[in-house]
């Protein structure tokens, strides 16, 4: 049971291992914005804000996707009872992708950039990841196509990389108009996170609690397409709520209120979802730390998706809060519980069988590292969402200057970067207990 | 349900909601809506190279434009209201000479002329869009 069936499953590996070292330097330049926050002279102009904040995001969406990857080398197998159709181009994908994004990261430090949020990278690297995925999703197509079956819980995942895909190629696209660039700058942006990411998401919750519970894989499939269902009905034409003040016509904050204020649905079947299935169980799974993930991430994702993002997106709320503090403090907690912590999840599951270690008497330690870090995160949102209710406040309300604004709540920086040393120090120990000898060998 | 319904009515209704999108998209992109929101035909070579140097400089991951973008500094989608065009001038050229800033600073950008008269003329015509009243005063 703790083993894999596969051999090809074990490819998954080396793409876990560097999702954990990206999130690491996420972090790190995470501190160092968190930093500059307080002290804005730190590496200043060496690293300059937007710099360091351009690799602390295209990191994170980086290591997302090659967690993403490694979990569907490692399920693929199982899931369709037959190996994976080509270990070597995985691993050639994994190194392509690897170098790539260093190259990207390294670029960004000596100023090779494009200019678009989160779509810094440069033309080239753009098509780079657009081959690394391309190559993916054949690898994954022709698996599916020689296995022995084709389960739900594969072709949404599919699915959620065919979309991953079609969308990021609208990145390509800059009109000079911007509101027309903004508009299909969110098709990336919120139809990835919003959208298909949510199926990829959905589907590896799926797996993972079919694994972790031992219950009917009819019920969890049908489970699967209720939540994608919910995702997709709210959250395509939900996109709306992005669109009420960069030139778009008013019907959007009719349109975007509505389907977006439903959006939270999908994550609440998720935890429903989760709860129910594991009282349910039929097995008792040895592997604690696993189930404690997969869990955690559907709660934490209703957290910072279904209400953080709830708290926002009505237009007479978003009118005041729109570009504040309040929206970093949701996509802190949005990101890390949904997709942060489902790719942890996969790993906790994953990695024990691929390493053919057997016992879990030792999880002492990750579970230390889980709680640190969620509720370091947790503190993280509350205080970024106490600055961005006082900033709006100030500067929107009362109508101080920004600059004036921020020297008014400055105190909630210096907590925000408190709990940032303690999100670090819990990823520490959850690298540590990784690596740790009595894992490896 | 069972599961090839809950399967079909996924389908259906992807479908159906993905096609209201897309005719939604179609009337906020239409030539009559962005002509009437956006004043396209104020777009011009200058504009247009104000975006290039907007984009080529990353200064969205300071600043946001429209409310999108980073929270390290002022809004600038309408910064000519605020600052008028010959203060957003004036710091754009200090810029250009060593950075700008008291507490929290803008790198110096070396902005030549041209870069500076584009970026003028770009936050004159982003200032010029219909955002339904969005910011809701000139602080942004
Ligand atoms: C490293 C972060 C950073 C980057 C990158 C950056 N800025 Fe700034 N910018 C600031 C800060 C901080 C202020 C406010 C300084 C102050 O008022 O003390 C500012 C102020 C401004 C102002 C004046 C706004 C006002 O209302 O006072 C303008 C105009 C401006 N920046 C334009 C730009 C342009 C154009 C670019 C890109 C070429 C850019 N900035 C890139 C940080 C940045
Ligand atoms: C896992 C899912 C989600 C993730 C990862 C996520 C992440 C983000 C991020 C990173 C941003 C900032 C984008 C920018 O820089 O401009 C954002 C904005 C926003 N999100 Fe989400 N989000 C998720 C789900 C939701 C949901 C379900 C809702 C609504 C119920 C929502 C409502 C909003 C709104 C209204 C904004 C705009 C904020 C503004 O006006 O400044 N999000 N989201
Ligand atoms: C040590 C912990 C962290 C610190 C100190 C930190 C700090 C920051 C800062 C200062 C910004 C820039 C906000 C701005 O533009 O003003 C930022 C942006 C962002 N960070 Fe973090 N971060 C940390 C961890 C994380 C984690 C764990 C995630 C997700 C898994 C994450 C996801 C994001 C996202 C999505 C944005 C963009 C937000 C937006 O545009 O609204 N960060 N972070
Ligand atoms: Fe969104």
């Amino acid at each position: 049971m703790t083993q894999c069936k596969y051999e090809s499953q074990r490819v998954a590996y080396p793409y876990f291992l560097i999702a954990i070292l990206l999130f690491a330097g996420q972090i790190l330049f995470g501190l160092i914005i968190g930093a500059q926050y307080v002290w804005p002279d730190f590496l200043f102009p060496a690293i300059p804000f937007n710099i360091a904040r351009m690799i602390h995001i295209n990191l994170l969406v980086v290591w997302i996707i090659f967690g993403f990857m490694g979990s569907a080398y490692y399920l693929l197998p199982e899931e369709v009872e037959g190996e994976i159709y080509s270990t070597k181009l995985a691993l050639i994908d994994c190194y392509l992708f690897l170098v790539g994004g260093i190259i990207a990261i390294a670029g960004y430090l000596f100023r090779w950039h494009d200019g678009r949020e989160f779509l810094e990278q440069p033309t080239i690297i753009k098509i780079a990841i657009v081959i690394v995925v391309l190559l993916f999703i054949f690898n994954m197509i022709m698996t599916m196509v020689k296995g022995r079956k084709r389960t739900s819980i594969s072709i949404v995942l599919l699915g959620g990389f065919l979309g991953l895909a079609v969308f990021y190629l609208f990145a390509f696209y800059k009109p000079a108009n911007l509101t027309e660039d903004k508009f299909y700058w969110w098709w990336v942006v919120h139809l990835w996170v919003e959208g298909v990411w949510e199926l990829i998401m959905a589907s590896l919750l799926s797996f993972l609690i079919i694994k972790l519970t031992g219950i009917d894989r009819e019920v969890a499939e049908k489970w699967l397409y209720i939540i994608i269902g919910l995702t997709l009905f709210t959250g395509i034409v939900g996109t709306g709520h992005h669109y009420y003040w960069i030139g778009t016509p008013a019907f959007w904050k009719t349109w975007g209120a509505w389907f977006s204020a439903s959006e939270p649905l999908p994550f609440l079947a998720m935890v429903a979802f989760a709860f129910k299935m594991v009282r349910k169980r039929t097995r008792e799974h040895p592997n604690r730390a696993a189930v404690l993930w997969t869990v955690g991430s559907a709660v934490m994702a209703f957290l910072g998706a279904g209400v953080w993002g709830f708290m926002h997106t009505l237009p007479k709320i978003n009118y005041y809060t729109h570009g504040t503090q309040i929206t970093a403090s949701h996509g802190h907690l949005a990101f890390f519980g949904a997709y942060a912590m489902i790719v942890l999840a996969m790993i906790s599951y994953a990695v024990p069988n691929i390493r053919k270690s057997g016992g879990f008497a030792n999880q002492k330690a990750e579970i230390l590292a889980f709680w640190t870090m969620v509720i370091s995160m947790i503190f993280i949102a509350i205080t970024l969402t106490g600055a961005g209710i006082a900033q709006a406040y100030l500067q929107r309300v009362v109508g101080l200057s920004y600059m004036e604004t921020q020297g008014q709540i400055a105190i909630f920086y210096i907590v925000r970067l408190f709990f940032g040393l303690t999100f670090a120090a819990g990823l520490i120990i959850y690298i540590y207990d990784f690596f740790s000898s009595s894992k490896t060998a | 349900m069972t599961k090839s319904s809950a399967r079909n009515i996924f389908i259906g209704g992807t479908l159906f909601f993905a096609a209201v999108f897309l005719i939604l998209t179609y009337k906020s992109l239409s030539s009559e809506t962005l002509s009437k929101r956006t004043h396209p035909e104020n777009i011009s070579d200058k504009v247009v190279w104000g975006k290039r140097i907007w984009e080529r400089n990353a200064c969205i991951d300071c600043h946001t434009l429209l409310g999108e973008g980073a929270y390290y500094a002022p809004e600038l989608g309408n910064v000519i209201k605020r600052r008028g065009e010959a203060g957003v001038r004036a710091i754009l050229k200090t810029d250009a000479l060593q950075g700008w800033g008291t507490v929290r600073k803008m790198p110096k950008f070396n902005l030549s002329e041209k870069d500076i008269d584009g970026l003028v003329e770009f936050f004159k015509w982003v200032g010029r869009i219909d955002t339904n009243n969005w910011p809701p005063n000139e602080q942004g």
